[in-house]
């Protein structure tokens, strides 16, 4: 099992400060959330993780410093989901994938290369796609034919950056369950950025909170989504129901706003 | 009915996904898709050289010598078998001093033009990436036109037009990578730094001409459009060590300019590392430009055209896309060549009108019909 231990992050875009001294552990096969406002860092943490941004501070793969690790050894064990979903000029959905082996390979593919990248296409259900152009592709295809290129990095720690932002309801639950089962599957770790809190409060198995480029509360979802933290961290008034075996929220109106006609 | 809790969500995808990894031992369906895509780029390769092949042996036979064919291939194999064929002077003259250095040097810098697109294209995630929108064309055509306007330059003698545009299409790559690297090497900085380069280098060769005597102005002209008419067996050698030396490290590279296609964050997650790869590649790009357009003057669209139709055909690969582009260039090239010597005969036009003529009806068509697909 993966442990991640993040001391004293710090990160600055110029001179304005976006992580600001962060601790954080992510450990054993769990699905993280990070949520909290725009600016709050979420995206920028997930960078810092993967080395894509440089910050101050410590960040421990299973006690090696990452730093001193080269960008080769790295990408063996995470694996990226970027949020957009750009790809070379007319690439298939098995070359996109095939990337994924980048890490792995020098030059020539091997058949087990070619082997993992049909499998992983069979295992999030994306054979049938596979000769077709990425970018023919619907925003839910797009988003797991990342999420497949990631697990063809075999990563022990995917990072997901609002892996279901632009999909409908119905993908957003798709890549989500996937995501899931694929953790609990595959015994890794997936830390990933969220702006839905009713959908990390149905996947997540821990929330980090950030707000202020720090973590502002970290822990399970029933104990971190309650009214008091979202007035707090958000700015807004809600309701938070409990009936559903998981914490469910109606926002009402954001704090500084004039009540709504009926309310 | 609502209450269906995370676990239960969770647990209902794990049985689906263990059921896909229990059936992953077929998943030989997608793999054999695969090696038959493979196939069909291998295909794809053969026609394009027989193409190339046939074109050249056809291509040499034309001209307003009017050498038979038979003279044609008899002045060709004399060289090699002389105890079987015989040939005049004259024949040998028009077909080695001629015909076939220009022909050679048309597929090479057809080659050279293709691969610097393809690769520019993909580093720069830009479809319209090529040698004119980084300005290194217009740096050359002021190098060009320094030495002939003013015969100022930094060699002088017969080599002093071609040292010139070598030069300063060297100086405009450094400008362009210097500039993206005060703002952060991205493509979007390299475009613009490019595309600022290119306006500054226009304009000074428009003073120049401006400034210039009527003949410099029409030899400056000339030059500017692009011909294989200056070809020699010296300065197909140079193009050719050239692009022999650096095609093989930018196929070494192949899976990092694909990652860089896909983004430099992706690409970084994916071990790349971005800017080294960026500058040394666009840096050997610049070289094989430079060594080309140095010799022909800026030829139009066959760093543009040639990677479009190339991927049209066998998808964006790098590792297949750069020698398919080469190919792809060098049958482009040669044909708009052959077509130029013979179209109007005797008169011969230089090459990059021809160019031009048949690469924007083409470009055309594939933003109206393709662009979808492509961008």
């Amino acid at each position: 099992m993966v442990k991640i231990t993040i001391k004293d992050l710090t990160f600055s875009y110029n001179s304005s400060a976006i992580l600001d001294g962060l601790d954080l552990v992510v450990e054993g096969s769990e699905v993280l959330g990070l949520v909290g406002p725009n600016g709050s860092g979420k995206t920028t943490l997930i960078k810092c993780i993967d080395r894509i941004l440089k910050p101050k501070g410590s960040i421990l793969l299973d006690g090696q410093e990452i730093d001193r690790m080269t960008q080769q050894e790295i990408a063996k064990r995470f694996g990226y989901v970027p949020q957009s979903s750009s790809t070379p000029l007319s690439t298939t959905v098995f070359d996109t994938v095939l990337m994924g082996r980048r890490p792995h390979i020098s030059w020539r593919v091997s058949d087990l290369d070619l082997e993992k990248v049909a499998e992983t296409l069979e295992l999030l259900r994306l054979e049938d796609l596979a000769m077709r152009d990425f970018s023919q592709l619907s925003g839910g295809q797009k988003q797991k034919v990342l999420l497949a290129r990631a697990l063809c990095q075999e990563p022990n720690v995917l990072l997901l950056d609002e892996p279901t932002s632009n999909l409908d309801m119905r993908h957003q639950l798709e890549v989500m369950e996937m995501i899931a089962a694929l953790v609990k599957s595959k015994k890794i770790s997936a830390v990933m950025a969220l702006h839905d809190l009713n959908l990390a409060a149905m996947f997540v198995d821990k929330l980090a909170i950030l707000k202020g480029g720090k973590i502002y509360a970290a822990g399970t979802p029933a104990d971190l989504l309650n009214a008091k933290n979202i007035k707090e961290v958000y700015g807004v008034e809600a309701v938070v129901m409990e009936n559903l075996h998981r914490p469910y929220i109606v926002p009402l109106r954001s704090v500084n706003s004039e009540p709504a006609c009926g309310q | 009915m609502l209450k269906q809790c995370r676990g239960c969500i969770v647990s209902s995808n794990f049985k689906t996904i263990r059921a896909a990894a229990s059936r992953q031992s077929t998943p030989g369906g997608t793999k054999e898709e695969y090696r038959r895509f493979l196939g069909k780029k291998m295909l794809f390769f053969v026609i394009l050289i027989l193409g190339v092949i046939v074109l050249a042996s056809f291509s040499v036979t034309l001209g307003s010598a009017n050498l038979s064919v038979n003279e044609v291939y008899s002045a060709i194999l004399a060289r090699f078998l002389p105890s079987y064929f015989q040939t005049t002077r004259f024949a040998n003259t028009i077909v080695w001093g001629l015909r076939l250095e220009r022909i050679l040097m048309g597929i090479v810098a057809g080659m050279g033009l293709s691969v610097a697109g393809a690769a520019m294209q993909g580093i720069l995630k830009n479809p319209l990436a090529s040698e004119f929108t980084l300005g290194v064309s217009s740096a050359a055509c002021f190098g060009a036109a320094l030495a002939i306007v003013m015969g100022a330059g930094f060699v002088g003698g017969e080599y002093l037009v071609i040292a010139n545009s070598f030069i300063f299409t060297l100086i405009a790559s450094f400008a362009v990578y210097g500039l993206a690297k005060y703002k952060g090497i991205s493509p979007e900085t390299m475009i613009l730094a490019g595309i600022a380069i290119m306006y500054l280098f226009s304009a000074m060769t428009s003073f120049l001409q401006y400034v210039g005597h009527a003949e410099q102005v029409q030899e400056v002209v000339f030059w500017m459009m692009g011909s294989l008419g200056r070809a020699s067996w010296d300065k197909l050698s140079m193009m050719t060590i050239v692009l022999a030396l650096c095609l093989p490290y930018l196929l070494l590279k192949s899976w990092d300019i694909n990652a860089l296609g896909a983004g430099d964050e992706t690409a970084k997650s994916l071990g790349v590392n971005v800017e080294r790869t960026r500058v040394i590649c666009m840096m050997l790009l610049s070289l094989i430009t430079a060594s080309i357009i140095c010799f022909t003057g800026t030829i139009g669209f066959i760093g543009l055209v040639a990677p479009h139709i190339t991927r049209m055909v066998i998808g964006g690969d790098h590792r297949f896309l750069l020698p398919g582009s080469a190919l792809v260039g060098a049958l482009l090239l040669l044909g708009s060549d052959t077509l130029a010597r013979t179209v109007l005969a005797p008169v011969i036009l230089p090459v990059g009108i021809m160019t031009s003529f048949l690469g924007v009806p083409f470009f055309v068509y594939l933003f109206m019909k393709r662009r979808k697909e492509f961008w």
